[in-house]
């Protein structure tokens, strides 16, 4: 129950916005989080944005991993 | 998708399961609790159990909402929907769980009004567009729902939405745990702390595990890549600490506008769990400058006293004292189309996974 999909925000007005992932859009309320630009990627649980994603971070643990020699 | 099939890429799946095997110390034994339900479907799901040497073990938790809600939640449900006029909202996952009595899913079969919302946002649509009727939103989840939950309430209050209310049953994991360490029934070495409620509350709250009780915790994502590195993680952890694997959405201190949206509504108060039992301050309750917007307080459900499912072990599973193999009813006269017990209701349920995923890796 705690899902949470991460979708890329194409549109915003106020709190409400659309995010889309795998060609399904959605409406979303953006109320929980500060800061948002089109083209951003949020966490989308139960209808709203509940974090914005990290790209530099997400990078970061790809790269630990494909770096680790074994 | 960005985000997620980077995370199942399948050469990397393969060489993170080779770290853990060579790292792991064959002297020792791992007993490692997945607290989150969606951890227990996706380690099914993608059979991260196969990948894993024998030395370590993991267990299911009790992070699954829909499991740990007791029948009383449900049968409070099921006497507001026989109220006249009233529209019962929920999220789908809630629909079939059986009650001490009965289900929302037998009663809307009998004529009640039962509406499945994706949303808490979309019951308040649902009040907007029936004024004449009272919409009564079945609040369950943890930290990362009841964030959502209380914007509707405060929404419903700004937009003076008078016929929408909220049965609270939103329940907290930290003092689960606590609970669960306490107890001492289980030797839990680690924990993988669950992703998402970690968005909401950060790291702090669970600092007592690796302080006062040793445990190392990891808290981790839900995709493969994300569950194998947060076991190689706790495994190699040094001395116990609460590290962040999923560092792409968890911050170390959570989400600062959620929780103060959660702090406006709620209250902390004790807790029934399912099979479990009280829990002192796991429970959130809608403050009293909200009753116009609880439901609990504006019908007062009058219900019968609630009893469990007979031969269910839903209790001993979600604490992970046993597994749904243990239980008599499991895949015989509890199966995902006629449940007994609410971990064989949820998607994500301890029990539904081991009956979807039998054979690949859960015994």
């Amino acid at each position: 129950m705690c899902l949470g999909i991460p979708m890329k925000v194409v549109k915003i007005d106020g709190d409400e916005g659309v995010v889309e992932a795998g060609g399904l859009r959605k409406r979303a309320n953006l109320s929980l989080t500060k800061g948002l630009r089109i083209g951003d990627y949020v966490l989308l649980h139960a209808g709203f944005a509940i974090e914005k994603l990290k790209d530099k971070e997400a990078r970061k643990t790809l790269q630990v991993l494909r770096d680790m020699h074994i | 998708m960005k985000y997620v099939d980077e995370y199942r890429n399948k050469r990397l799946i393969d060489k993170v399961a080779r770290e853990i095997r060579s790292v792991a110390d064959k002297g020792r034994f791992y007993n490692i609790m997945e607290v989150c339900g969606t951890h227990t479907m996706n380690i099914f799901r993608f059979g991260l159990r196969d990948l894993l040497p024998s030395n370590i073990r993991l267990m299911s938790g009790p992070g699954c909402p829909v499991c740990v809600t007791p029948n009383e939640f449900i049968d409070k449900a099921i006497w507001l929907g026989g109220l006249k006029g009233v529209i019962i909202a929920t999220f789908g996952d809630m629909f079939r769980v059986p009650g001490s009595y009965s289900s929302l899913e037998k009663e809307k079969a009998a004529g009640c009004d039962v509406r499945m919302v994706y949303s808490s946002m979309d019951a308040l649509d649902i009040a907007r567009k029936n004024p004449e009727r009272e919409v009564v939103f079945l609040g369950v989840g943890f930290e990362t729902t009841s964030p959502t939950v209380a914007q509707s309430i405060l929404a419903a209050r700004k937009d003076e939405i008078g016929n929408f209310s909220v049965l609270s049953g939103h329940k907290t994991m930290p003092e689960a745990l606590r609970s669960l360490v306490r107890g001492s029934r289980l030797n839990i070495g680690g924990f993988l702390l669950p992703g998402h409620v970690s968005v909401i509350i950060g790291k702090r709250p669970y600092e007592f595990l690796s302080k006062s009780y040793k445990k190392r915790c990891v808290i981790a994502g839900f995709e493969p890549l994300d569950i194998l590195e947060a076991i190689l993680m706790l495994i190699t952890q040094k001395r116990p600490a609460i590290e962040i694997q999923y560092t792409r959405v968890t911050g170390k201190s959570g989400n600062p506008i959620a929780r103060r949206a959660m702090e406006k509504v709620f209250d902390k108060k004790a807790s029934l769990w399912r099979g479990i039992g009280k829990i002192k301050d796991s429970g959130l309750v809608i403050k009293d400058n909200f009753s116009d917007f609880d439901a609990e307080k504006r019908f007062s459900p009058k219900i019968k006293r609630p009893k469990e499912n007979k031969g269910c072990i839903c209790g001993d599973v979600l604490q992970g004292v046993k597994t749904p193999l243990d239980c008599g009813l499991f895949g015989k006269a509890c199966n995902p189309e006629n449940p007994v017990g609410s971990c064989m209701v949820s998607t994500e349920g301890t029990c539904a996974a081991y009956y979807k995923y039998r054979g690949k890796g859960n015994g």
